[in-house]
């Protein structure tokens, strides 16, 4: 009898599946900033490249201190959530109006097609025009920067409803009615909220946009005047404001998705 | 109520699927409908049940559906088509709010179909946690629930595993001997065929026509696995169409 070596059987399945894993992102962002202390402090990074990190923290002190913050924080928050609500709404509204209605989709996806690479910024003097100089014009330009990819979300979402769960609904006898609201509405909602996430970005972007042309509060103007003076500390503190405004709203997004959307596998 | 198909011709495009069926289908009678893939079962059974149109032919329904059912015609998908977001009573209870029944109507046909599927324990439970024998049985109850004239069933059993399939031919027969209900049963395993069939109609390859039917006459409740009259019968069935699915299977769609 022949005698046969034994080895284990190499493992050869692992890897390509993503872990959730806790504080690396918090331990990346610790990392860079420690860095760009140490770099400024140390001297290797001039102060004219980057501001010293401590320092943007001490502008936020100051901000707070003053009140300053909310003097730009509450202009910006509500022009945000009235632009967005806008937009979303009608956006929602008329993405499923296209799923549904042969007729509508034919008319308005070129459109929706038309608008959506348009730099909505560009507009923003014929909004003037039109809606004024003040609040309206910038509710106007963030409403359609958040109204085209929602649009697009959204329709998208609703073709992608299993089809096989409205034939059953008509198999039963369900009311158009009952079809939309407990089979098309529930099952496109996965994708109207991952929609929502482009299109809130969009709508901080917008923001910023329409509030460094004309406006006296809000972080775009602040971010604005920071720049045109060259202070570095105060246009910073700006964007990390816009980059924790982002943060906010896509874990807001993710909270709303882990309660609502629980019956995925 | 008794079904009839008269002359029924369907194409889809150039292609034809089906062509010229004619099918009695008696009340308190299940038929079962195989054929090899693509001859046009489950298009028959979406004519049969007004999903879809037929071009040529017609579905007529004999006498009428008696007063307490809400929805004559009902289906039991292949793949459940149960709402992800809806729990087992609320996958039940959709079936029933397009209708004037009261609330405590609902509850008690919804408890009662429940416990006749033996899902009571489940009634809370979401799609995602059940087995797939327990969501076709979660169909199956949305189908009880609203007392059908007809149940329609598209290869029910053809997601599950063979355990599971047995387990749940053991139901269908428990549930039918309870309330003849009628059926038209398509499946393409011939097993099922031979367990849940009073009469089987053999279609052939596309365009899909009536080839035979054959009539089983052992009570439903009396067959069992493994039965030697039954496998005859299986046998017979699978000499009648093995060269079909044969040719069926060596065809482009």
């Amino acid at each position: 009898m022949v005698q046969h070596r034994s080895r284990d059987v190499p493992f050869r399945g692992g890897g390509f599946r993503p872990a959730r894993i806790r504080g690396v992102g918090l331990a990346v962002f610790v990392v860079l900033i420690a860095l760009a202390e140490w770099g400024t402090r140390a001297g290797w990074i001039s102060p004219l490249t980057l501001p010293r990190p401590s320092d943007v923290l001490a502008i936020f002190g100051e901000l707070l201190a003053t009140g300053r913050f909310w003097d730009h924080m509450v202009p910006s928050l509500t022009r945000l959530a009235v632009g967005s609500a806008l937009g979303v709404s009608t956006g929602v509204a008329v993405g499923v109006a296209i799923g549904l209605f042969s007729y509508v989709r034919a008319g308005l996806i070129p459109l929706v097609a038309a608008l959506f690479p348009i730099p909505k910024i560009a507009l923003l003097p014929l909004f003037v025009i039109w809606f004024g100089i003040d609040e309206g014009s910038k509710y106007a330009l963030i409403a359609l920067g958040t109204f085209t990819p929602t649009v697009v979300a959204t329709y998208g979402a609703v073709d992608n409803v299993d089809r096989t769960l409205i034939r059953m609904g008509q198999s039963f006898g369900l009311t158009w009615r009952s079809i939309v609201t407990k089979i098309v509405l529930p099952g496109a909602l996965p994708g109207i909220l991952s929609g929502l996430r482009v299109s809130l970005a969009i709508g901080i972007i917008l923001l910023v946009a329409a509030e460094m042309l004309g406006a006296e509060f809000g972080i775009g103007a602040f971010i604005l005047q920071a720049g045109s003076l060259y202070d570095l500390e105060r246009l910073f503190a700006g964007v990390v404001i816009l980059s924790a405004l982002g943060v906010a709203t896509s874990a807001a997004i993710g909270a709303l998705e882990r309660r609502l959307l629980s019956w995925r596998s | 109520m008794d079904l009839r198909l008269d002359r029924i011709s369907h194409s889809y495009g150039p292609v034809e699927v089906l062509s010229d069926i004619s099918l009695d289908i008696p009340a308190g009678e299940i038929l079962c409908i195989i054929g090899p893939s693509g001859c046009g079962k489950s298009t028959l059974l979406r004519l049969i049940g007004g999903l879809e149109r037929a071009d040529a032919g017609r579905v007529l329904q004999l006498g009428t559906p008696p007063p307490d059912c809400l929805n004559p015609l009902t289906y039991i998908f292949q793949d459940f088509a149960l709402l992800p977001w809806r729990s087992v009573r609320g996958n039940v209870s959709l079936a029933l709010e397009d209708h004037a029944l009261t609330a405590s109507r609902k509850a008690e046909i919804i408890t009662d179909v429940l416990v006749r599927t033996g899902l009571a324990d489940f009634a809370d439970a979401v799609p995602k946690q059940l087995s797939g024998g327990m969501k076709q049985r979660t169909a199956i109850a949305r189908a009880l629930a609203v007392n059908p004239a007809v149940l329609l069933m598209d290869e029910p059993l053809s997601a599950l595993d063979a355990q599971t399939r047995e387990l749940l031919i053991d139901d269908l027969v428990a549930l039918w001997s309870r309330q003849r209900f009628t059926g038209v049963y398509i499946t393409h395993n011939l097993g099922e065929a031979v367990r849940l069939g009073h009469r089987i109609a053999v279609l052939s390859r596309r365009p899909g026509r009536v080839r035979e039917v054959i009539e089983i006459g052992t009570a439903l409740d009396s067959r069992t696995l493994g039965d030697p009259d039954l496998d005859a019968i299986q046998r017979k069935l699978w000499h009648m169409m093995r060269d079909e699915a044969a040719a069926a299977d060596r065809e482009l769609a």
